[in-house]
């Protein structure tokens, strides 16, 4: 890494972040909790088993059909602890402002966090702002980091992930990424393609009150469902085949990415998540995740496999297979 | 989804796949060469070759704008966004191509250079509008499918006398190149490699008609079938192709009538014949100089000529070494007969152009294929 430089690929969700996080920040920061590669860190303090987790928010446009930063940088937070079957308690934020940003726009987006706070029952008891010159941000950046507690007996982790286990998605993919898109390039669709922009803890709350053993779960943000496969598979040491007629997609989103010439599975959710779990339950899971309001697309969509290569495969549509992989760099539209 | 899930359909798959079994005589091989790009990730996103009878083989063909476009040309944009301060607008899957040194524009944009990707010249155009004091060079590349784009956009912004406002032009011609692979010692009778036939363009195709690729049909009697890009248009351009091959025919055929004509769009190739003119000869990556190969903007429009208006120094421009990319582009090597596929070329780390584009032939076996490959595992 001697004389390179960071480019947008460090952040577009593919190998090259996940390598960055790994040879990086991972190499200097290790630790015990770091290391297992969750989406939350898992301590425990007398008495209590808490998790954490930070994320920052950077999204342009700061308002899109579906959601704003504001409530984004609530659901991201919220959904990382949700992910390891927490109840979310406590956010602080960290504001980053730019010089010139219009304070009616900096309002909207907090009353947006407020109402998504309320509405997932987590309270921001701390914060910071920072203003930096104009031309130095892009509006606003939020980091938010969440505290949440989890019960004794729930032991969600990537760790936990063995061959033979079924792999479920709780809705349609692609839905936020293309929502995002639409609106940052000007890209007009007959009809408004909403992000899915979610708290996700009361959905995972159900899941776990009816199978309790659920191995683990994530939510496919960046790099969408494909990326969030590839790195449970490259972490856990497995592989994962999948049968694309099983994947939900809703059919204007399929549309849209026909015509950009991007491809659903690698792109981004916020409101959405994936689960893993012992084959003898997947029915009761399906059955749990369908139920609720934010599970009704849910759908089993493939196994995990004992894979030395840790390749994500896919029985395509039409009879064949192909590698369904990490996306490179950031996705790119159609040229030709 | 209408119109597209009808060409993806299942059961069609496994009658056609059916009918071609049948029809594919066993004691012989059929080597057919998707021209585009386009054909060889459908083939491969959709896993089309699994169900092909072993002795139909895919030979990938030039048709990834990206990959033939020589190091030269990227390097010369390069220069164009760092040295003379313009902002240079390019369609996204151009950004991470290394050219000399490695050097991409998504390495130049990281250490400042303006460069901004778009979707459309319409894009490019509105940035010129927005910003009258810097200078905007539009990066065209394609074939056919995108020179009528090129060509609006230099008419609009002369309707509008935009001064700041130029297009670094590298547009190339399917036709030429077709007839310039049958012609080359790879595909000769006794040469290294073999085509029996093409599964024609698609989009090039829309714009330019299917009459164009008739005299090299007949003149290397060669069947031609225009494939629409979805994976059930392919299979049954294959049928279609290997009935020619049997009953010793070669004719250019047209499958994807539902947007494919024998005239093509007239009013497109009038507006292009407009605004570009032929170029005596152009260099392609892997095919070498091929001579009425490609578009330069015409002599009415020198104004919005970006290769007119800016100083682009002479430089000695080099692909990274052993890298295979002219080979594959020609046809007559698999991405996986380069020492460098999978080893220390990557989507992640492309060494070349058709690692990197969504229409390389090398980015398909890797992203989609490698499965097949067990020595490319992780």
């Amino acid at each position: 890494m001697t004389q390179d430089t960071v480019d947008m690929t460090h952040g577009g969700g593919g190998r090259v972040m996940h390598d960055l996080i790994r040879n990086l920040f991972q190499k200097h920061l290790s630790n015990p909790v770091l290391d297992r590669g969750d989406d939350a860190g898992l301590v425990t303090v007398p008495g209590q088993r808490l998790v954490m987790a930070t994320d920052g928010h950077v999204i342009s446009p700061l308002f899109f059909p579906g959601g704003d930063i504001g409530a984004l940088s609530v659901h991201g937070t919220v959904n990382d602890l949700a992910m390891m079957g927490a109840r979310p308690l406590y956010l602080t934020a960290g504001f980053i402002l730019e010089e010139g940003f219009l304070l009616a726009d900096l309002e909207r987006i907090v009353w947006s966090m407020s109402n998504a706070a309320r509405a997932a029952k987590v309270k921001v008891i701390s914060g910071d702002t920072k203003v930096v010159e104009r031309g130095k941000g892009d509006g606003v950046f939020i980091t938010t980091t969440g505290l949440g507690v989890v019960s004794e007996d729930v032991d969600l982790s990537v760790a936990n992930v063995r061959a033979g286990q079924s792999v479920l998605v709780s809705g349609t993919m692609g839905d936020h990424g293309v929502a995002v898109l639409s609106k940052r390039e000007n890209l007009e669709f007959e009809t408004e393609i909403l992000s899915d922009s979610a708290a996700l803890h009361g959905l995972v709350a159900d899941m776990l009150a009816a199978t309790p053993n659920i191995t683990m779960l994530r939510d496919p943000t960046r790099g969408g469902l494909a990326g969030t496969l590839n790195e449970i598979a490259a972490t856990a040491g497995v592989g994962i085949t999948l049968d694309e007629a099983q994947i939900p997609v809703a059919p204007d989103v399929a549309a849209a990415c026909e015509l950009l010439g991007l491809d659903p599975l690698n792109t981004a959710n916020e409101g959405k998540l994936i689960a893993i779990c012992p084959t003898s339950q997947a029915d009761t899971l399906l059955a749990a995740m369908q139920a609720h309001r934010l599970g009704r697309n849910a759908a089993i969509i493939g196994r995990v496999t004992d894979d030395p290569a840790q390749f994500v495969q896919m029985k395509t549509q039409l009879g064949g297979t192909r590698i369904v992989d990490w996306l490179a760099g950031e996705q790119l539209p159609r040229i030709c | 989804m209408r119109y597209i899930s009808e060409f993806r359909d299942p059961k069609l798959a496994k009658t056609l796949a059916r009918a071609i079994k049948l029809a594919a005589q066993p004691n012989r091989d059929y080597h057919f060469m998707e021209f585009c790009g386009g054909h060889t990730h459908a083939i491969f996103r959709y896993g089309v070759q699994d169900l092909m009878p072993p002795n139909v083989h895919f030979v990938h063909g030039p048709g990834c704008p990206v990959c033939v476009l020589p190091v030269r040309r990227l390097d010369d944009a390069i220069e164009l966004a760092c040295a003379h301060d313009v902002i240079l607008c390019t369609y996204g899957d151009m950004m991470r191509v290394p050219g000399t040194g490695r050097r991409s524009l998504i390495k130049a944009k990281a250490e400042g250079a303006d460069i901004r990707m778009v979707y459309s010249t319409i894009d490019a155009l509105n940035i010129a509008r927005d910003s009258p004091d810097r200078q905007i060079v539009f990066f065209a590349i394609g074939f056919e499918t995108t020179t009528p784009a090129t060509a609006v956009a230099i008419k609009r912004a002369q309707a509008e006398g935009l001064t700041n406002f130029t297009v670094f032009c590298n547009h190339v011609l399917t036709p030429a190149a077709i007839g310039h692979i049958l012609s080359s010692p790879d595909f000769a009778p006794n040469g290294p490699a073999r085509i029996d036939g093409f599964l024609g363009p698609s989009h090039v195709s829309a714009i330019i008609g299917s009459q164009p690729y008739e005299a090299a049909a007949q003149t290397y009697e060669k069947p031609v079938v225009i494939a629409g890009f979805e994976p059930l248009d392919v299979m049954q351009s294959v049928l279609m192709l290997i009935e020619q091959v049997n009953a010793g025919r070669a004719v250019v055929e047209n499958q994807y009538t539902r947007v494919v004509t024998r005239d093509g769009n007239r009013k497109a190739q009038a507006l292009v014949a407009k605004v570009l003119a032929l170029r005596d000869s152009f260099e392609w990556r892997g095919l070498g100089a091929v001579t009425d190969s490609a578009l330069r903007i015409s002599n009415d429009f020198a104004a919005f000529d970006a290769e007119k208006r800016f100083a682009i120094s002479e430089k000695r421009s080099r692909e990274v070494k052993s890298c295979e990319c002219p080979a594959v582009l020609r046809g007559v090597k698999k991405p996986t007969e380069c020492k460098l596929f999978g080893k220390v070329c990557t989507p992640d780390n492309p060494m070349g152009a058709c690692m990197v584009s969504s229409e390389g032939a090398c980015a398909a076996y890797w992203s989609y294929g490698r499965q097949r490959m067990p020595e490319t595992a992780a």
